[in-house]
């Protein structure tokens, strides 16, 4: 049969999840790159400890649940929920915060469900999600960027010492400040918005240590585009319906609300669309499913930011569009060639025999 | 009419083999939403021991002259009032943890728990073993829920038995223990740890079953398999 050898060389075979795992990993080296130039080691203990304890959690729960350890392992996929959880964290977090955070990350949002492939949720922002509402202290304490803190800025022992959890949570909230969100979220009531930077109540130049690392994020992001590891439907469906949520905001109320600008770059939206919202587990499958899925995303967090009680909300969008891509998938099914005809031709008959 | 059990079956179906928390999955409102800390949990397993003693032995007692078709109403009527006497006592003796508890005491009305033994048991039996089916269950349910306060207190506060004094009085006073200075792990405070804490202890019922199971056909290795679809009454074999 001619047909059983037709041409290939049109169609990709998909890459094995251990190769789309470690590009995923590649994709985050510019952001985390920038985000340790500008916030110090912490961010470093912070990956560098949330993947170790990735990998042997989720050696551990294999072997509990007596499934192949090494080949599973091998897909690296614990690796990359703890690289990207330990991107999220505020930097130098204490070593309990992450351990806490990656036991609900690997071991309940992803090992409990069946493990990759079977979890309904985003396994790091589960862990990520459980710490925002269970630290709201250590998770808020942001390190100002190193640039502009000078000679004054965290040694590498130190930051070892806050790792260890032996610095007391007063020094802590001493050296460090709150996000830009944080602290526009936070001003005064009666404070306009031009008279909060016009006070710049952060020190000068955060604003752009958060554009720069959004842009590094946004370059890891472009290269997973390229080597087609993820569609472009979720990152710029999502981008675009925060921009254009922000800007009605922007547009009701310029005295009081963040420029569309300021939430597409001063917060972890640019992060989230490119390497959260894509995980191909928990995220909506089709085309159109996606679009739908990644605008989802982007009007809950702009919903949630200027109204809800966290200044950034990443973690809950994905979460709650999570959520919904059961009932997503379930609409927006690609119809499957020849389908359509079928069902109208039974539609037809119906009416022949009504008749 | 069904057989009458044996008092020792009745008595294992309702602190383990059918417990209405973690086999049932019943009365889970209150379950989840008081177990956050040992005195609350306690207070609200104590008054629904009570009321479910009273309702399985007033609806043993009444079994004959209550026809099928009035039946629900009838035992709503006999829970409710229950429920009252113990909301009054609680009220009358235990008044800071009455207020605590707040919704939770009338609302144990509502426990499906107390609901399905008058239905499913003590319409249909007599006195002796319909009282003590209402004890076990109380107690079973009473047991899960004081567990899951105590592991919500200790892991969520780092305290155990704090407050004690609202239930048993002055002499209690002294009873909390601080294991973990300065731990506020909120998320088992909140109702969703409870959900979670829950999880875990079904989880633990069903490996403790398994490793019981597997030891007894280790021992009799010729018994044919239980079936394992879910059954409200009695098994398959």
């Amino acid at each position: 049969m001619s047909l059983m050898h037709a041409d290939q060389s049109t169609s990709r075979r998909p890459a094995a999840t251990a190769a789309v795992m470690g590009w995923l990993l590649v994709a985050t080296l510019p952001g985390i790159a920038t985000l340790t130039w500008h916030f110090g080691w912490g961010v470093l203990t912070n990956v560098a400890c949330a993947a170790a304890l990735g990998v042997g959690l989720e050696a551990a729960m294999l072997r509990l649940r007596r499934r192949p350890v090494a080949p599973t392992l091998a897909d690296n996929s614990a690796l990359v929920a703890g690289v990207l959880l330990g991107a999220s964290l505020p930097p130098g977090s204490a070593w309990w915060l992450i351990l806490i955070g990656m036991v609900a990350a690997v071991v309940v949002a992803k090992q409990l469900y069946g493990g990759l492939g079977h979890n309904p949720f985003n396994p790091a922002m589960v862990g990520y999600a459980l710490l925002l509402v269970s630290f709201p202290v250590p998770m808020s304490l942001w390190a100002a960027p190193t640039g502009l803190v000078g000679p004054e800025a965290l040694t590498l022992g130190e930051v070892l010492r806050q790792f260890a959890g032996l610095v007391p949570t007063e020094t802590l909230d001493a050296l460090s400040g709150a996000t830009p969100l944080d602290a526009f979220k936070h001003k005064p009531a009666g404070v306009m918005a031009a008279e909060f930077w016009a006070g710049s109540p952060l020190p000068e130049g955060a604003l752009s240590a958060w554009h720069q690392v959004a842009l590094a994020w946004l370059a890891g992001g472009l290269l997973l585009l390229y080597k087609r590891i993820i569609g472009w439907q979720i990152p710029i469906a999502m981008l675009a319906t925060l921009t254009l949520v922000a800007a009605l905001f922007y547009g009701a109320s310029p005295s009081h609300q963040g420029s569309p600008l300021f939430h597409l770059l001063g917060g972890a939206a640019v992060f989230g669309a490119f390497f959260i919202a894509t995980d191909p587990v928990s995220a909506a499958t089709s085309r159109r499913g996606k679009l739908l899925y990644g605008a989802g995303i982007g009007a809950l967090v702009m919903l949630i930011r200027p109204l809800g009680a966290y200044p950034d909300a990443v973690a809950f969008a994905v979460l709650l569009m999570n959520f919904a891509v059961p009932l997503i998938d379930y609409y927006t099914e690609p119809r499957v060639y020849g389908h359509a005809a079928a069902r109208r031709g039974i539609k037809a008959e119906a009416g022949e025999d009504g008749r | 009419m069904t057989d009458t059990p044996a008092l020792g079956e009745v008595a294992r179906n309702g602190l383990w083999s059918n417990n209405p928390a973690l086999v049932q999955l019943l009365g889970l409102c209150p379950l989840l939403a008081v177990s956050s800390t040992v005195v609350n949990a306690l207070g609200l397993a104590l008054a629904t021991l009570l009321v479910l003693l009273g309702s399985n032995l007033a609806v043993s007692l009444i079994r004959h002259q209550v026809t099928p078709t009035v039946r629900l109403p009838a035992f709503v009527m006999i829970i409710a009032a229950f429920v009252t006497c113990a909301e009054l006592l609680m009220a009358a003796y235990t008044f800071e943890l009455y207020r605590i508890l707040g919704i939770f005491i009338p609302l144990i009305v509502t426990n499906c728990a107390i609901l399905g033994r008058a239905e499913a048991f003590a319409s249909r039996q007599p006195l002796l073993p319909s009282a003590t089916d209402g004890l076990m269950t109380g107690l079973g349910f009473g047991a899960v829920l004081v567990l899951l306060g105590a592991l919500r207190e200790l892991f969520g506060q780092g305290t155990l038995f704090t407050g004690m004094d609202l239930l048993l009085g002055p002499a209690a006073a002294g009873w909390g223990i601080t294991v973990f200075p300065d731990l506020d792990f909120l998320f088992l405070v909140l109702p969703p740890g409870a959900f979670f804490a829950t999880g875990l202890l079904i989880a633990l019922k069903n490996v403790i079953d398994d490793r019981l199971e597997r030891r007894r056909r280790a021992r009799e290795p010729d018994t044919p398999r239980e079936s394992r679809r879910v059954r409200v009454t009695g098994t398959i074999r």
